[in-house]
């Protein structure tokens, strides 16, 4: 089984060209953050994940967390590893300054994310949810929970959670039954079940931090009436130390298919104490939050897998000697073959692509924040929640069909566990399902941010890609190649647009969303890889790593860019056909 | 307990190394890094002075390029570096790497010197002997096992067939093998600091050694290319002709 090597270069020269780091980290917001120690952060970090964290990956499948008396147990590695963790800091580069981080733009955080997600993703979902709620909590706590708790969260001390899914509340979470009696003091008592709790329950750390979504008495039905509580496994005591048990029960934990060393847990909330963040029946806007971060958490996942797929699938496919190219006398290693050529080209182009709109999202997350001009802070708002439902459920699909073309690669042998290509592809397939279905990715984008300012918004980013097609052209025969490949592909994301925004019957929108989605973030994708091509195009002509860089996003332009004007011209093809067979013939 | 812990950058072992086909000697970059082995050394010396309230300084002589390898050691948790960076040392042999490194560190009051045995890209393995006569140091060598006395150290000393126990009283010098503890890994914040701690560089003058080259390297021949392996094809008898083969490379 091959190791993992983080992709230090590919990132850093990511954080650089696309998501311009250093014009963030010059905004006043960090200005007591030293932009020459990323590359060091990320290179020693990367040695961190490779050692430390990635062997842990198959023990973690194999052992699995188990449940017995009540308690869930991780396996015995990675109690080690998470101390290791903890104390190298890594998980906190980006947290805020004043509650023990390190005060680096999230876009940074996203580069020691990403090597934990290659490095073990089960475990790595202990992170991203404790990520997303430190980002809940810094902006929406009150100064009291803060101190109480924010510390403790991006030092690593303690972990969080995310508490919506009930049996009949999955994708409408508008469904949730979970109550909240109000107590008089200012606290409440949560009561009811909840499911598929991610990290819910486990031995590695002294507390863990619910953050439950319950409906409190006197709201409307639906989303209006819910609220967002922090729920503590342990209640604090007055010196900040966990002390009494909660109300918090861990039923049981769930056999899955992947992520065998991530608990997903069964959680029965029995009058437990629950703190309100914001203000009563407003929980959702602040969900989103706690959401939106985590979304883009699950796409990292997608990316991280697919990156260490690759790696397996390359190392593999240098050392397996099978069959003849046509000029050859001898067989030779199945990495001279068109077609498994084919299959790693297909693999490296996604992996980078997605990095790109990961990088890009998350910067926009940065910028959204930091920038001092008010219509700046707007516009990378506006960015942020056009590229959110994208980058979720396009680097996940994607890395879906990376991981499998990476047991592809393997022949039968990715069939067999002992490669490791099975367990990513068995890890990687809960990526497009939680943290809301791709399938209602598709529909945020297209009923919620399409319309985002009159559709200016999307119009806004194609024109932009229009722009890097047009600065493209007439640089050198390679760059014209992408450059027209990106324009025709814009061209037909811009009619499948207007024609999504104009229709008046929302079925048309819904039918088309998924194709819609992929469209996009193929057009997204060839668009990252492009301008890594100018820019690699720009830097060094000597550089045999540049000019891979060059050569890939050809190859995206050439092979896979062409797919979306398929996926565009589906987009629209309306939802009469989806309903013409009735349901009796479907089964 | 103050504690000086020698140090090397070296070409990063993961990129091939190159040699100047001229002097023979390694092409060294800008971005060298710490040598691996050192990381034994720099976590002995950090567990000996976090016991004793004590210090540890990195002591290296190298050209300072971007100062990586010595960001790296100081990223671990080491107070301090002196780094002996000047070009008249270029192509030193072990004898004048001691004597650099023995003068650099009798200018300090250190109760201990740690080094590795031997270093990733030279493989000398007889500099720290080399320094503990010059600085009349007892030498306790190939350390797998190190633990505090009153008067001093106590280690295990790794031989062919087991080990030795030696004690010396301090102050004295330590040769650590990789494995003789778990190097820490260097933390978010330790590489944060790193930046601001202080690194003193000296030039041989300063130093006032006598930088004399002994020793010189005549030529360099790749390695021969491995001749083709013989292959047994087995027909029930195979195994007379694998004892004969290791009764010829005399290992049965
Ligand atoms: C391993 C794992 C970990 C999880 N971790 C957490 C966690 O930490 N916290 C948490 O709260 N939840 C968690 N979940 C729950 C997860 O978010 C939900 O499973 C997911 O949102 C889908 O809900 P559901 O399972 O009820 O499926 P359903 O909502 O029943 O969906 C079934 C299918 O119908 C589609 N569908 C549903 N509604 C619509 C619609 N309106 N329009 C079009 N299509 C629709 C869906 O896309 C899907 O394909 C986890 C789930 C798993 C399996």
């Amino acid at each position: 089984m091959a190791d993992y090597h983080a992709p230090v270069r590919d990132i850093l020269f990511t954080l650089d060209t696309i998501s311009d780091v250093s014009s963030i980290t010059e905004l006043p917001a960090f200005a007591d953050v030293d932009a020459e120690m990323i590359e060091p952060l990320v290179t020693e970090a990367a040695r961190f994940y490779e050692e430390v964290i990635a062997p842990t990956n198959v023990i973690g499948d194999l052992e699995g967390a188990k449940f017995e008396d009540g308690t869930v147990t991780m396996p015995k590695a990675f109690e080690g590893a998470w101390a290791k963790l903890r104390d190298a800091g890594w998980s906190s580069v980006a947290g805020s300054a004043a509650f023990g981080g390190g005060g680096f733009p999230k876009v940074v955080g996203q580069a020691m994310s990403e090597m934990m997600a290659s490095s073990n993703m089960a475990f790595s979902l202990c992170n991203m949810l404790t990520d997303s709620a430190i980002a809940l909590l810094e902006r929406h706590g009150t100064d009291e929970l803060r101190d109480i708790y924010l510390e403790n969260l991006i030092t690593g001390e303690w972990t969080g959670t995310m508490v919506l899914t009930e049996p009949e509340a999955g994708s409408d979470v508008g469904a949730l039954k979970t109550k909240a009696e109000p107590v008089g003091d200012g606290t409440y008592l949560l009561s009811g079940s909840k499911i598929f709790i991610t990290w819910g329950d486990h031995d590695l750390a002294d507390n863990v931090i619910h953050l439950v979504l319950a409906r409190a008495p006197g709201g409307p039905p639906g989303t209006r009436g819910i609220s967002l509580f922090l729920v503590p496994k342990f209640l604090v005591d007055d010196d900040g130390k966990p002390a009494e048990r909660n109300g918090v029960e861990t039923v049981s934990i769930e056999h899955k298919l992947g992520i065998h060393a991530s608990p997903t847990c069964v959680l029965s909330f029995n009058e437990a104490t629950g703190y309100l963040i914001g203000e009563e029946h407003r929980g959702m806007n602040y969900m989103f939050t706690m959401m939106n971060h985590s979304r883009l958490g699950v796409g990292l996942e997608g990316l991280g897998i697919a990156e260490r797929a690759y790696q397996g699938a390359a190392a593999y496919a240098k050392e397996r000697i099978q069959g003849r190219t046509p000029d050859a006398a001898e067989s030779d290693t199945i990495i001279g073959h068109a077609d498994v050529r084919r299959m790693l080209l297909t693999m490296k182009a996604y992996t980078e692509a997605m990095r790109g709109l990961l990088y890009d999202a998350t910067a926009a997350e940065d910028r959204m924040h930091a920038e001092t001009d008010e219509a700046k802070r707007a516009a990378a708002e506006a960015r942020l929640a056009l590229l959110t439902p994208i980058a979720k459920a396009w680097a996940t699909d994607r890395g879906v069909d990376v991981a499998s073309l990476g047991v592809q690669v393997h022949g039968g042998m990715g069939f067999i566990e002992e490669t490791g290509a099975a367990q990513h592809y068995r890890d990687i397939r809960i990526t497009p399902i939680y943290e809301g279905t791709n399938g209602i990715q598709a529909i945020d984008l297209v009923m919620r941010k399409l319309p985002l300012d009159n559709g200016a918004v999307i119009e806004g980013y194609l024109d932009e890609i229009d722009a890097t097609a047009k600065e493209l052209s007439g640089k050198s025969t390679e760059l014209d190649d992408i450059s027209v490949a990106l324009s025709r592909a814009t061209a037909s994301a811009r009619q499948a647009t207007a024609i999504l925004l104009m229709a008046e019957d929302p079925q048309l929108r819904l039918a088309g969303a998924t194709s819609y989605l992929d469209g996009l973030g193929t057009v997204a994708g060839g668009y990252y890889l492009a301008r890594q091509a100018a820019a690699a195009h720009d830097a060094s002509p000597a550089d045999e790593w540049l000019q891979a860089k060059i050569t890939t996003a050809r190859f995206y332009a050439a092979n896979l860019l062409p797919d979306a004007r398929g996926k565009f011209e589906a987009a629209v093809a309306g939802p009469d056909l989806l309903y013409a067979v009735a349901d009796e013939y479907i089964g | 307990m103050n504690i000086a812990v020698c140090v090397k950058q070296i070409p990063d072992p993961a990129t091939p190394y190159k040699l100047d086909p001229e002097t023979h000697l390694v092409v060294r970059p800008d971005d060298q890094v710490l040598d691996d082995t050192d990381r034994y050394g720099i976590e002995i010396g950090l567990q000996l002075a976090e016991a004793t309230d004590g210090s540890v300084t990195v002591v290296s002589m190298s050209p300072s390029g971007t100062l990586q390898g010595i960001r790296q050691a100081l990223a671990m948790g080491a107070d301090a570096a002196v780094l002996i960076d000047d070009p008249t040392l270029k192509g030193s042999d072990a004898l004048v790497t001691a004597r650099v490194l023995s003068a650099a560190i009798s200018r300090g009051d250190y109760d201990l010197v740690v080094a590795g045995t031997e270093s990733t890209d030279g493989y000398s393995g007889v500099m720290p002997q080399m320094m503990s006569e010059l600085l009349a140091l007892p030498c306790l060598s190939f350390a797998t096992h190190v633990e505090t006395t009153d008067a001093g150290l106590r280690i295990k000393r790794q031989t062919p067939s087991g080990y030795d126990e030696v004690e010396a009283a301090l102050p004295a010098l330590l040769t650590v093998t990789a494995g003789v503890v778990e190097p820490r890994y260097p933390t978010f914040k330790g590489i944060m600091q790193a930046k601001s701690k202080p690194i003193e560089t000296l030039t041989a003058a300063d130093l006032g050694v006598d930088t004399a080259v002994t020793q010189c390297v005549q030529s360099v021949e790749p390695i021969a290319a491995r001749a083709a392996g013989e292959i047994v094809e087995d027909d029930g008898e195979g195994y007379r002709r694998i004892i004969e083969l290791l009764e010829t490379v005399k290992v049965i």
